[in-house]
C-alpha cells in the first residue's frame, strides 16, 4: 500500500459507518442456496411421486441431477457423467449431449462452480459439518492437499476407460443422495453420514474441498465464468473474516486478489458466504466485464472520502 | 545449481522422483481398488431384468446414466431404481415381475424417456423386446401335474406365440395333459405369466437369456427341420434307363412310397 500511515484510522472509521449486517440479512445467500437446493429436489420429488405437471401430460421436472428433462422439453445432463460415459467408448444420444452442453454452457459461461454451492445436496451436509466443527473447535487429524481432488478426477477418468464403467457415477455419494431422495431410500444415507463424520471429525471441508472429483471438474469448467466475487481493495482492511467463513479459503489470497480485482480461482463456488460477512463490503457479486470499472469507481470514491475526512 | 548429495545425486531431483513414484503408487493402488469395486458392483448380480430396449448387459452398465426418467414415465410404476447397498447394481432401473410385471405399453414410454440410449430407440415394436425369458419349473407347474391350470398361457400377451399349450401323454390315463411351453423367439420377458402364476412361489419365472438359454453349436445339421440349409453337394444319382411304370407316376419316392404299398 502506498497510502500514508495517517490514512489507516480514517479507513477504520469509514468502515465503522457500514456495520456488519446482522440477522437474517447476513445469511441471505446461505438461505437462498438452501431454498434453491431444496426446491430442485422438491421439483424432482414432486414430479416423481405426485405427478407434478405444467400441462396435461407434460411433467415438470423428470429424472434427477444426473440427467433430467425440464417441462418435457429442455434436456439437462451432468456433463461429468456424460464425459465418463463417453470414455467408456459409447456415444450418447443427441438428447444427452444437448443436455450436457446446456449445463456445461451455464456453468462455463456464467455460474462457475455454482453447482457445488447452489445445487448439490451434499453441500448442505458438509456445510453443517463445517459449522459444527467450528463450534466444537475440532482440530484436524491430518492435512491433505486440496489438489488431491484433481488427482482423483484423473484417476476416475482412467478407471472409466479401463473398466468400461462410469467410475464416479457408480460410487458417487452425491448420486446416491439425490437418487435415493427422489426414487426411494437405500444405504446411500450411510455415505452421507460418512461424509458428515469425515468433515466434522477428520478433515475440515474434507469432501467438497479435498476429495470430490465432481467439484474438481466444475472448478476446471468454471475457471473463466462471468459471475465472480469482486474484490475492492480500497476498502478492505484485511480483517480476514471472509477467509474464516470461506469453505475454500485458498481462493481468498488477498495479495493475488489485489492484482486481479476479483476472486479468480475456479475453486470458488460462488456460495456467497464472504460477501455479506465482509464488514467493509469489499467483496460483492459482480460480472467479470464490469469488475474493472467498478473497482476503479470504488477506488476513486475512496480517494474522495479520504480527502473529505482529512479536510474536515 | 542444486547441492550434490553424498552419492553424487541431485537431492532435489531425487525428491521429485520419489514424490512422483509415491503419487503413482497411491493412484495405482487406489485405482485398482476402485476398479475392483466397480466390476464387483456391476457384475455381482447378473439376474437383473432391465426395461424394454435395454442394451446388452455390459453396454447397459456403461451407458445408463442412472437418471430414473424411465422410472418417471413408466405408466404402471413397475420400474424402480436400485438404491445403494441393494442386491442389484446401483442406480439402474429394473422390474420384479412377480410384484410388477412389464405391461408392454405399445408406445414404449420408458424407452422414449431414456436420454442416453441405454434403452435403445432401435426397438420399434414392444413385441420385439427381449427383457428376459420365461422359464417353467415343470416339477412345480400345476399343468405339468395334470391340472388344467394354463393361467400363464391365458395371461400371456403373445399367447399362442410366446406360450403355447401342448398335449402331453399322461402315464396311467388316456387323457392327455396340457402343458405350457415357452418359445424364446416370441417371449419378451414381460413377466405377466410370472405375476399370474397361482403357485405359492411362481413356477414360471423370467430370467435373463444368458442365464437360461443354451446354444447347440453351428456344426449340428438338423436335416429334418425346414430351416436347415443343406450345404453339402450331393451328387446327382444316375438316372435309371427304363421309364417309370404307370403305377408310380405322381407318387412320392422313398419310404412313403414303400409304406403306401404301391411298390410291392
Amino acid at each position: 500500500m502506498n497510502a500514508p500511515e495517517a490514512d489507516v484510522p480514517v479507513l477504520a472509521e469509514y468502515a465503522m459507518e457500514r456495520p456488519t449486517p446482522t440477522g437474517l440479512w447476513a445469511w441471505r445467500y446461505l438461505i437462498l442456496r438452501r431454498i434453491v437446493q431444496f426446491a430442485i429436489l422438491l421439483l424432482f420429488f414432486g414430479t416423481a411421486h405426485w405427478s407434478w405437471q405444467v400441462a396435461k401430460g407434460v411433467p415438470l421436472l423428470t429424472g434427477n441431477l444426473s440427467a433430467s428433462k425440464f417441462i418435457g422439453l429442455i434436456p439437462l445432463t451432468d456433463p461429468f457423467a456424460a464425459l465418463q460415459i463417453f470414455l467408456t467408448g459409447h456415444v450418447l444420444q443427441t438428447q444427452s449431449l444437448l443436455g450436457a452442453a446446456i449445463v456445461l454452457g451455464i456453468y462455463f459461461l456464467i455460474g462457475g462452480r455454482m453447482f457445488c454451492a447452489w445445487v448439490c445436496p451434499v453441500n448442505a451436509v458438509t456445510d453443517l459439518a463445517g459449522w459444527l466443527r467450528g463450534k466444537l473447535g475440532i482440530r484436524p487429524i491430518f492435512h491433505l492437499p486440496r489438489t488431491l481432488r484433481y488427482f482423483i478426477l484423473a484417476v476416475a477418468l482412467v478407471i472409466t476407460v479401463i473398466s468400461g464403467l462410469a467410475a464416479f457415477e457408480w460410487v458417487s455419494p452425491i448420486g446416491m443422495a439425490h437418487r435415493e431422495i427422489i426414487f426411494g431410500l437405500g444405504m446411500g444415507f450411510t455415505a452421507l453420514l460418512a461424509i458428515f463424520l469425515f468433515d466434522l471429525l477428520i478433515l475440515k471441508n474434507g469432501w467438497c474441498g479435498h476429495l470430490c472429483p465432481l467439484g474438481a471438474f466444475y472448478s476446471l469448467v468454471g475457471k473463466t465464468a462471468l459471475l465472480r466475487v469482486r474484490f475492492d481493495k480500497s476498502t478492505c482492511t484485511r480483517c480476514g473474516e471472509c477467509a474464516r467463513v470461506c469453505p475454500e479459503p485458498q481462493v481468498l489470497n488477498l495479495k493475488k486478489l489485489d492484482e486481479r480485482g476479483y476472486v479468480f480461482s475456479g475453486e470458488c463456488s460462488n456460495c456467497g458466504r464472504c460477501t455479506p460477512i465482509c464488514p467493509e463490503g469489499s467483496l460483492k457479486f459482480d460480472f467479470k466485464p464490469l469488475i474493472r470499472t467498478h473497482n476503479a469507481q470504488a477506488l476513486a470514491q475512496a480517494d474522495i472520502i479520504a480527502v473529505q475526512r482529512r479536510t474536515r | 545449481m542444486a547441492d550434490q548429495g553424498p552419492s553424487g545425486l541431485n537431492p532435489n531431483r531425487r525428491d521429485f522422483l520419489v514424490k512422483l513414484a509415491q503419487g503413482a503408487a497411491l493412484a495405482g493402488t487406489g485405482g485398482l481398488l476402485w476398479d475392483y469395486l466397480l466390476r464387483r458392483e456391476a457384475r455381482a448380480a447378473p439376474f437383473a431384468l432391465r426395461p424394454p430396449g435395454a442394451l446388452a448387459e455390459d453396454d447397459f452398465n456403461a451407458v445408463c446414466i442412472k437418471c430414473g426418467q424411465c422410472v418417471n414415465d413408466c405408466p404402471p410404476h413397475v420400474l424402480k431404481l436400485e438404491p445403494a447397498g441393494g442386491a442389484l447394481p446401483i442406480g439402474m432401473p429394473y422390474y420384479v415381475p412377480r410384484t410388477g410385471a412389464c405391461v408392454m405399453c405399445p408406445d414404449i414410454p420408458c424407452m422414449k424417456a431414456c436420454p442416453t440410449g441405454a434403452l435403445s430407440p432401435k426397438l420399434k415394436n414392444i413385441n420385439d423386446a427381449r427383457m428376459g425369458l420365461a422359464v417353467i419349473d415343470i416339477e412345480n407347474c400345476l399343468s405339468w401335474k395334470g391340472l388344467r391350470c394354463e393361467i400363464c398361457h391365458r395371461e400371456c400377451p403373445l399367447k399362442g406365440k410366446a406360450i403355447t399349450l401342448e398335449a402331453h401323454p399322461r402315464q396311467i390315463s388316456k387323457h392327455a395333459m396340457f402343458v405350457p411351453l415357452v418359445h424364446s423367439d416370441a417371449c419378451t420377458g414381460c413377466g405377466i405369466c410370472e405375476r399370474a402364476c397361482p403357485t405359492d412361489v411362481a413356477a414360471i419365472r423370467i430370467l435373463p437369456h444368458k442365464l437360461v438359454q443354451g446354444k447347440i453349436g453351428d456344426h449340428y445339421r438338423l436335416g429334418w427341420t425346414f430351416d436347415t440349409e443343406i450345404t453339402q453337394d450331393f451328387k446327382q444319382a444316375p438316372q435309371a434307363a427304363p421309364s417309370p411304370s404307370p403305377a408310380t407316376v405322381g407318387k412320392p419316392g422313398g419310404l412313403d412310397y414303400l409304406n403306401s404299398g404301391g411298390g410291392l
